[in-house]
């Protein structure tokens, strides 16, 4: 892949001078999903699942065919894909429809400090209702999830593991393969966090045997309201909707109704039909690219960057091991939202904050970090301008007295 | 000077290197407002004391950024002593510069007028705000 080529696809970087690092944030979208969103706002802008008349069935059949192309992504059959709006609310959706209505206050819920807030919040939630207890898995020193400290808070009373992929703080790869066979030898299910590795990692659901599995089309290339979630299709079929509306209902008495079966008892009222649509087209550019070949040329940069953002002083990187490209890091004395001015002064996009995981901020001890997040459309000299601008701000609060 | 060294080099460093009224007191006569901005962390308790329809005391104490932690610095020093009204003018006025509204130019500011360069950083408004909005709300409290 040849990311100068590519970034000619994304029309917010006609500017020259901009530099995007903040894909974990939200990735960039490429003209090739724009233009898709366009065609079914000009051309087919129809209700799906309802028309009887042709521009209806042509959304329909493209709105269908995008769940098609999220099977294929991540090895899932038809029925095991529903449409949500984002990786926070699939995962809302498995806490209130599973967690809700199979866990009580002899179950354990296991997560960890590593999550995002949407993973951890919504169990949090389940906890407090059912009493179920919230067990965290330690971290290790660098501030990861083992499988040895996995074991030590897994037990027969485990009913859920809710973990992450990939961290987007600290861009770790959770060994979420193992961790799922061992949850399952008591009985647990797991609800994967994925929002952070789709858009960088081969996902196979079948070869990883997860219950559930979450992600964001924002973050991978795609429109903003739309995500996926991925359950398997004994699980969903058991699993009561959420959400009641249009579209998801079977039969409709006075006093009770039936649902349709999965995926869409989950997708009530109109979905965010041009944002499926769009997502399609997101997945088959990065298809079209290779997912490995994006996550090669993100380890480069990261690896780069680490490499000379170490060199320089007063500059502390919080997770210089990480597998993705995920850099957080901060410079000495200097608040990191001081520092995230400077660096838009050089009009570099990048996070500063607790990156909506507070509990693995609290665990670093630090008031926030800045994060830079690299992907398809980075080059060298991204890097090397960053890199710049970092030695420049450290100069500018050291000569202002931080 | 561009305008980032403009904004960190005039008062605001002064201020955030050496706080003024700094550290909460547990005095029951003072009203005490928390404001937090979750997303980036700041988060800043300002307490006022009101007697006879004056600013009596202001004490403040939390964490955040630069901008943040010296607004609240700078607002204190500011009202104390003034009449309550006029700490109220002054601080609607304040509030109106940062965020690039009219505001009256013939109310003196005094030293918070450097944070008038914060509009040219829009994201950072709300920084140099919170201080200012929690002594707001220690006055509605007082009401």
């Amino acid at each position: 892949m040849d990311p100068y080529i590519l970034k000619k696809d994304f029309p917010i970087l006609d500017d020259k001078t901009l530099i995007y690092l903040d894909t974990a944030a939200s990735s960039l979208k490429p003209k090739q999903v724009i233009n898709k969103l366009e065609e079914y706002y000009e051309k087919y802008s129809t209700n799906v699942h309802r028309g009887v008349y042709n521009l209806s069935y042509v959304a329909t059949e493209m709105y269908e065919q995008s769940r098609r192309k999220a099977c294929e992504f991540i090895n899932a059959d038809f029925d095991e894909i529903v449409f949500t709006r984002g990786a926070s609310s699939a995962l809302n959706i498995v806490a209130s429809s599973y967690g809700l209505n199979n866990l009580t206050s002899d179950d354990e819920i296991i997560v960890s400090e590593l999550e995002h807030h949407s993973q951890v919040l919504p169990w949090q939630n389940v906890s407090n209702i059912t009493k179920a207890k919230l067990v965290y898995v330690p971290l290790n020193k660098e501030g990861r999830i083992t499988i040895e400290n996995f074991k030590k808070v897994l037990n027969n009373k485990t009913k859920v593991v809710a973990l992450n992929y990939v961290s987007n703080v600290m861009g770790y790869v959770t060994p979420i393969k193992e961790i799922i066979k061992l949850s399952h030898n008591v009985g647990a299910i797991v609800c994967v966090d994925a929002a952070q590795a789709a858009p960088h990692k081969k996902i196979d659901v079948k070869d990883i045997d997860c219950d559930f599995l979450a992600f964001s089309g924002h973050k991978m290339l795609g429109p903003t309201g739309i995500g996926v979630l991925f359950g398997k299709k004994e699980l969903l079929k058991e699993m009561p909707p959420i959400e009641f509306g249009g579209d998801m209902n079977d039969n409709v008495n006075l006093y009770d109704a039936t649902w349709k079966d999965s995926p869409y008892k989950f997708e009530a009222g109109t979905p965010p039909i041009a944002g499926a649509i769009g997502l399609g087209a997101a997945m088959d550019y990065i298809n079209d690219i290779g997912i490995e070949n994006i996550a090669i040329h993100e380890k480069k940069l990261k690896d780069y960057t680490v490499s000379k953002l170490l060199e320089i002083e007063d500059v502390v990187i919080y997770n210089k091991d990480a597998e993705t490209g995920i850099i957080s890091f901060n410079i000495n004395s200097v608040h990191p939202h001081d520092a995230v001015t400077f660096f838009d002064g050089d009009n570099i996009c990048m996070r500063a904050g607790h990156h909506c995981a507070q509990l693995i901020i609290k665990w670093l001890k630090v008031v926030a970090t800045l994060r830079v997040s690299f992907y398809l459309y980075n080059t060298i000299e991204d890097c090397d301008r960053f890199i710049e601008s970092v030695k420049n701000a450290r100069d500018f609060f050291k000569s202002a007295g931080f | 000077m561009n305008d980032l060294e403009l904004l960190y080099r005039q008062v605001i460093m002064e201020h955030y290197k050496n706080p003024r009224n700094k550290g909460l007191l547990d005095d029951p006569t003072y009203k005490a407002v928390r404001i937090k901005n979750p997303s980036c962390g700041d988060d800043i308790t300002v307490q006022t004391k009101v007697e006879n329809g004056v600013i009596k005391d202001i004490r403040y104490d939390g964490t955040g950024c630069s901008i943040c932690c010296s607004s609240a610095s700078v607002m204190s020093e500011t009202l104390i002593g003034k009449l309550k009204e006029d700490a109220m003018t002054i601080t609607e006025t304040y509030l109106n510069m940062l965020t690039n509204k009219e505001f009256d130019t013939n109310v003196d500011l005094e030293e918070a007028i450097v944070y008038r360069g914060v509009n040219k950083f829009p994201a950072r408004i709300k920084c140099a705000s919170i201080a200012w909005k929690a002594f707001e709300g220690t006055i509605e409290e007082s009401e």
